[in-house]
């Protein structure tokens, strides 16, 4: 996993509430066997005429916003399936980070697991940032994993909540398995007595 | 014995925790993880990758059922190719790793929400996960059950573990006598209409009160299975005479003095008298209606009686847009009763309302009556024994006579992954979980309602408030 600590890129305005990752990758992406080449798939009914064809108003077809890295969003983003394939999406697409009022909970940890960084601020920062976004071309914001800040070059600053171990696993970009491994005596002994409650068995 | 009263969760939590290392998130062992062909191939690759084995394959077991077709040629020879790659993708997965796997072909495939429970696999004070998110069906059991994503499930598979910070407890007591015609599937989308798709962000909810406890199991795992959709980790109902009678005799049950240990066992998970809950909410079952959404969100749902809102009425400017947009998308407009409201498509089936109960209710609405001229629907058992159980009892003969498809078990136009898809702007009345748009098929609008609701609007043509439907052959069920 890429490690994250400061984020210096375009920010791109997603003005919806409650997008769920129904929305983010549609299913008929999800037959596929690989973990990579869904960006182009990103959002793929929103950014889709009914003929097919590119709508140009959508946001991350908007060629303003080639380049972020950033997404803003409204609240509950990630709400529904827990395809893993919406983080897979976002990442090869391009964006390290999502900011929103709040996120669902399995996209958030599925996020986390591809390097993404998800930061809650408050309803009205993030409305703030979305018409930022939306008037000021060119609209850079940096976001500081280390000092959990959010900045822009014209004076806005808020700073995120964020669970100090989760943290430290994007900033050193570490695998998870590879920290569980770390308790195998713990889990050996663990599982050895487990075992004997006959009544947790699968078959 | 610390004499502290525990909640149900806490109990299922603490029995599993491996270790709680200073600063980290707790390391929880999982008891069973259930696998199918969509959420796991990247994850059995990562294993392949890194050199890992799984390190308990008695503790996994695997179906197919998201991109299955429903029909019986078109499982023989599966047209989409990247969906047969896919299936034969676990299959190769299983053989490798020795892990079970209930194929097509096999009397115990089905959808893997349902199949668990029936052949008990599920049981009481398990940790159960799955790349699912509608894994908290399980809960209904007194399990702690959840879905994840596919790098977790790779986690699960290499070391029967996932770090898991612990979540809030909230209980939702629904009390008093469910009125005739109002079902499980209208108590939870009440509770999601009531507190919203994220009104359960970070909590597991346990489902308590008189109304839950006069459930059969099938309603239990109806409503656990939507929690979800209210943005909950886990829905956990206590496990009680309800759930061991259901698990009795079943294929993998602990049986002989091995049972009578588990129920002794089970049978101390209901959460202690005075427990301490995060949250609370109580909510009067008898009060409650049958329920139709009527947007693109699970919370966008409405007495059947009433009429599609007006976004005027919105109390803010946000709200106010996501409204007009699901209208628009919905192709309603403000102020149509519900009930005038047209339906061409009926699905009865996915892992919320596919087992033997709710197609026998959906048979007893259908029973004597034909589907309206402009409307086809289908029904989509959950599993190959729910298949063969309402087959045995003439359910299919119902169904098909009223002129409903008669289909092949799995998740089906739930999601639409297989054939089985809405056109653009086709309205369906679905017993599934998700009205998002293009959940059914692109363009397609969803409509959320119980087996009975889905099948008298099948009959009607629109929907109609099962409370006044005319019984016509009573169903010897």
């Amino acid at each position: 996993m890429e490690p994250f600590r400061t984020l210096t890129a375009l920010a791109a305005p997603l003005d919806r509430t409650n997008v769920d990752t129904d929305q983010i990758i549609p299913k008929q992406f999800l037959k596929r066997i690989e973990r990579t080449g869904y960006g182009e798939f990103l959002f793929f009914d929103w950014r889709r005429n009914a003929a097919g064809e590119q709508d140009p108003s959508f946001v991350i077809n908007d060629p303003r916003y080639k380049d972020a890295k950033i997404l803003v969003a409204g609240k509950n983003f990630g709400c529904g399936s827990s395809r893993e394939h919406a983080a897979w999406a976002l990442s090869d697409f391009g964006f390290r980070c999502v900011i929103a009022p709040t996120f669902a909970d399995i996209f958030f940890s599925n996020a986390g697991k591809n390097g993404i960084v998800l930061v809650r601020l408050s309803e009205e920062e993030v409305a703030t940032l979305l018409q930022n976004a939306q008037k000021i071309p060119d609209y850079q914001l940096t976001v500081s994993l280390q000092n959990q800040t959010v900045t822009d070059a014209a004076g806005f600053k808020a700073s995120f909540e964020f669970d100090p171990f989760r943290k430290f696993c994007l900033i050193e970009g570490l695998d998870d398995i590879g920290l569980t491994l770390r308790h195998s005596a713990d889990l050996d002994s663990f599982e050895t007595q487990h075992d004997h409650a006959t009544w947790l068995k699968a078959k | 014995m610390s004499s502290e009263p525990k909640t149900l969760f806490e109990k299922v939590w603490q029995q599993h925790v491996v270790v709680e290392p200073k600063g980290e998130p707790t390391l929880l062992y999982i008891d069973l993880q259930l696998l199918h062909e969509v959420t796991s191939p990247q994850a059995f690759e990562g294993l392949r990758l890194a050199g890992r084995k799984v390190r308990r394959p008695d503790r996994s077991i695997a179906t197919v059922d998201h991109n299955v077709p429903t029909t019986i040629e078109g499982r023989l020879h599966i047209v989409d190719q990247i969906a047969a790659t896919q299936i034969a993708t676990l299959r190769k997965n299983c053989a490798e790793f020795d892990i079970e796997l209930y194929d097509v072909d096999s009397r115990e495939q089905g959808i893997v929400h349902v199949i668990g429970p029936e052949l008990a696999i599920t049981k009481p004070g398990m940790t159960i996960v799955c790349g699912d998110s509608h894994t908290s069906t399980h809960g209904a059991f007194g399990a702690l059950a959840f879905g994840i994503g596919t790098s977790e499930v790779e986690h699960v598979l290499a070391t029967q573990t996932l770090p898991q910070s612990k979540p809030k407890t909230f209980r939702i007591s629904v009390e008093g006598a469910l009125p005739q015609g109002v079902t499980a599937k209208d108590i939870i989308l009440a509770i999601i209409g009531q507190i919203g798709t994220d009104g359960a962000t970070g909590c597991v909810i346990e489902y308590a009160g008189s109304a839950i406890r006069a459930l059969s199991m099938e309603g239990r795992m109806t409503i656990c299975n939507m929690s979800i959709e209210a943005g909950a980790r886990a829905g956990m109902i206590a496990p009680d005479a309800t759930t061991f009678a259901y698990l009795h005799g079943r294929r993998f049950a602990p049986k002989g003095a091995d049972w009578d240990r588990a129920v002794a066992e089970w049978s101390k998970l209901p959460s202690d008298p005075g427990a301490k809950f995060d949250r609370e909410l109580v909510i009067d079952a008898t009060k409650l209606v049958p329920y139709v959404s009527w947007g693109t969100s699970p919370g966008m749902v409405a007495p059947v009686t009433d009429s599609v809102p007006d976004p005027a009425s919105a109390p803010n400017e946000q709200e106010r847009k996501g409204l007009e947009r699901a209208l628009e998308y919905m192709g309603l407009k403000a102020g149509t009763p519900l009930k005038d409201i047209s339906v061409d498509r009926v699905f009865i089936g996915s892992c919320t309302n596919s087992r033997i109960e709710d197609l026998r209710a959906a048979a007893k609405i259908a029973a004597g009556h034909k589907v309206s001229s402009h409307v086809s629907a289908m029904v989509v058992p959950g599993s190959q024994a729910v298949k063969a159980q309402a087959e045995q009892e003439g359910l299919d003969v119902i169904f098909r006579a009223a002129g409903f498809d008669w289909r092949e078990p799995g998740c089906s136009m739930c999601l639409g992954m297989n054939p089985d898809i809405l056109a653009p702007g086709e309205r369906c009345a679905s017993t599934s979980n998700r009205n998002f748009e293009g959940r059914q098929g692109r363009g397609g609008r969803t409509h959320l309602v119980s087996p009975e609701m889905a099948a008298a609007a099948a009959i009607a043509g629109h929907f109609v408030d099962i409370r006044n439907w005319e019984v016509r052959d009573e169903v010897a069920v």
